[in-house]
């Protein structure tokens, strides 16, 4: 991770102070509500169902074992032992108090964390692929440029009132980890013509109440122009993004009502004017950005040759991922054990995690957007011992990849938003496929539930996607399939299935009936895939939408025939 | 009351203040209005909210890209904790919002001792002074 000098904690530190005063201003009754918003949003707190939520930032998903204690300490004093993994790579506490917040904050500084726009009309903690640094992929290492940008977006004085919240993502490999074709911006890192590093540029993507995949409006930015290059983007966004209706604010619909090509050719002609300013990154800076980084004191050791069976060998194929490094692995801790709401961690777990991660994987840990903790370099020779090690925390379920990996967010369980929960939802799929053998011979496949549009559970690229609909009161559920949050394969024999908004199945769902659904949807594909290595989703792509439609509504027993929407 | 902050103090109510002044909204371009800046006595951008942040990049416009030197002035809905970043995007006169405390907003302008970003107020950015 990045370690902060100097100036990086005088800027925290004077948040937290900044904030306090401000909190105390508004429990004084100097600041109205409607004042006090946008300023307790920008330091992560929201006012919800039953108790304020804080949104503490991990940014880009990395954290110390020190700075997992700290949570773990936050979870214990000012909640209720245990936190909430969201799929921004953040953690969420639901039950801290308005009063405590600055507090929270304070002990958050005191290791190098806060809480700085992790909500908001600004732009917000960047997002990385968790596999940075360490996958055999890798074109860049993403965090130092996320790193970058997380400096140039802290405080961006221009950018604090946007007409809508503005989500960047950076994909450092091959393989896109990051969606980043469902993010405002994605930056995706490639390679130029002689070898210098850039990034392919895709804007307007995002998921929500209007799905849109992203346009990729430059196909190589030379990495000294990063920052100017978003900044015209931003800049563009904030003159000309609605501000009339908050449902059209995204920076998506102005892409789609200007166009792509008119949206860039705007973008462009900003940069125009901007390009090698001040702004433009030296490569000075972005050594010393690097610099700052502590790089794992790796040893030199020869990669293993391990073939388990069983139950480690299952945990082998799932939840362990090839290292660069010979002789290390990297091992992904799964949050989505059944009957766990999908990425909680109590205060003692976290505890327990922060001494994996000092013994086995140099004191560093990273959070997924799948809502999973990865250990990103354990030796090879230890990789037993740590999962005997998992096994006993509830740790080791190996379902990476697999259905039961489900995303979910936090539902009607929490959330004032929601039209209905998702954590029961997630725990009656998981109980219905624990069969083990049937989960893996069903192979990849993303199941994302989200408890309304605002879509936090990133149901629209859900292999299946499952969305809580409101019908006159009651709590129900809407299918879709096909979705996909991009071209996570790579090699010779990868499946490129694009990035994809997932389509609705027919008539939504009570919230008994959708693992049945499932099992309907699994039946389709496992009789009508062309082999193991075509993926639920390929297979869905290929098929297209109708076979699976006929087994759902068609079926004899189907709870909606009465009101089939089966096409003759 | 409103209360008129200039260059970090408060102003004292003088003489009707003399001049042409040229007010823009949060939709307006300053390109349209380029040519007319070194003609007038003062440049106000309007916030209908302060959560329409359109105005900040009216002001980094006139400032960086149209050389604009006089004085630049938030109105509208301008309160103690908007000030630094108005005044890091160029603004150096304020006419606070009816009921804001003018003595207590006068430290917002030290909320932060440092910045990142390239900036009117530091057109380096930290990186380059590192």
């Amino acid at each position: 991770m990045y370690l902060y000098d100097e100036i990086d904690q005088s800027i925290v530190d004077e948040r937290v102070a900044q904030f306090r005063d401000q909190t105390r201003r508004f429990l004084a009754g100097k600041i109205s509500e409607d004042d006090f918003r946008p300023l307790r949003l920008q330091n992560g707190l929201y006012i919800q169902r039953y108790a304020p939520m804080l949104r503490v930032a991990i940014p880009y998903g990395i954290l110390s074992s020190t700075q997992l204690r700290m949570l773990a300490h936050i979870a214990r004093k000012y909640d209720r032992g245990y936190g909430h993994f969201s799929t921004r790579q953040n953690i969420q506490y639901n039950w801290p108090k308005v009063e405590e917040t600055p507090d929270i904050l304070a002990d958050l500084a005191s290791v190098q964390m806060h809480a700085i726009q992790t909500s908001g009309n600004c732009v917000r903690n960047i997002t990385a692929d968790h596999f940075a640094g360490v996958a055999r992929d890798e074109i860049v290492d993403s965090f130092v440029w996320c790193e970058l940008l997380r400096q140039w977006s802290t405080f961006h004085p221009e950018f604090a009132y946007l007409p809508r919240k503005f989500k960047i993502a950076v994909n450092g490999a091959e393989a896109d980890r990051a969606a980043t074709f469902l993010h405002d911006i994605g930056l995706h890192a490639v390679r130029g013509g002689t070898g210098e590093a850039g990034f392919r540029v895709i804007v307007g993507g995002g998921m929500g109440r209007t799905p849109v995949i992203g346009h990729v409006i430059r196909e190589f930015l030379p990495w000294q122009h990063l920052l100017s290059y978003v900044e015209a983007i931003l800049r563009v966004y904030n003159r000309y993004g609605r501000r009339d209706n908050i449902y059209k604010a995204r920076i998506k619909i102005l892409v789609r009502e200007r166009g792509p090509d008119k949206f860039r050719e705007e973008v462009e002609a900003e940069w125009e004017q901007l390009r090698d300013g001040p702004s433009t990154l030296t490569q000075a800076e972005v050594r010393r950005v690097e610099g700052r980084f502590v790089s794992p004191r790796y040893e030199a050791l020869e990669d293993l040759y391990l073939a388990p069976s069983g139950p480690f060998g299952a945990w082998m194929k799932r939840n362990v991922f090839p290292h660069k490094r010979p002789g290390y692995a990297a091992v992904t801790l799964s949050l989505k054990k059944t009957g766990v709401p999908p990425g909680d961690a109590t205060d003692a777990q976290m505890e327990a995690i922060a001494e994996l991660a000092d013994r086995y994987s140099f004191g560093e840990l990273r959070v997924t957007h799948e809502q999973n903790l990865v250990l990103a370099d354990v030796r090879q020779e230890r990789l037993e011992a740590l999962w005997r090690e998992l096994n006993a925390l509830g740790l080791a379920t190996p379902n990476i990849g697999l259905l039961t990996n489900i995303i979910a967010c936090p539902g009607g369980d929490f959330c004032s938003l929601a039209n209905a929960k998702s954590i029961p939802v997630a725990e009656a799929i998981q109980r219905l496929f624990d069969d083990l053998d049937y989960l893996h011979d069903i192979g990849e496949l993303d199941l994302n539930i989200s408890g309304c549009i605002n879509s936090c559970g990133h149901h629209h690229v859900g292999h299946i996607g499952v969305l809580g609909v409101d019908k006159q009161g009651a709590e129900y559920y809407q299918i879709t399939i096909g979705g996909n949050q991009g071209e996570t394969q790579t090699g010779q024999t990868a499946r490129r299935t694009p990035a994809a908004v997932g389509k609705v199945i027919g008539p939504s769902f009570a919230q008994h009936e959708v693992p049945w659904v499932v099992e309907r949807l699994i039946e389709v594909y496992l009789d009508q895939r062309e082999s193991e290595d075509e993926r639920f989703v390929d297979c869905a792509h290929r098929l297209g939408i109708e076979p699976f439609k006929q087994n759902v509504y068609g079926h004899a027993d189907s709870p909606r025939q009465d009101r089939a929407a089966v096409a003759a | 009351m409103a209360t008129l902050i200039r260059r970090g103090k408060i102003a004292q109510p003088s003489q009707p203040e003399a001049g042409e002044v040229l007010r823009l909204e949060p939709g307006d371009d300053p390109a349209k209005v380029a040519g007319r800046l070194g003609a007038v006595a003062r440049v106000e951008v309007n916030f209908p909210r302060f959560t329409d942040g359109r105005g900040y990049s009216i002001a980094r416009l006139l400032r960086e890209r149209y050389g604009y030197q006089g004085e630049l002035r938030a109105v509208g809905d301008v309160q103690r904790d908007q000030l630094f970043y108005l005044s890091r995007c160029g603004f150096d006169a304020f006419l606070l919002r009816d009921g804001q405390d003018a003595e207590e907003a006068l430290a917002a302008f030290n909320d932060f001792s440092e910045a990142y970003q390239a900036s009117v107020e530091r057109p380096q950015p930290l990186f380059r002074r590192r």
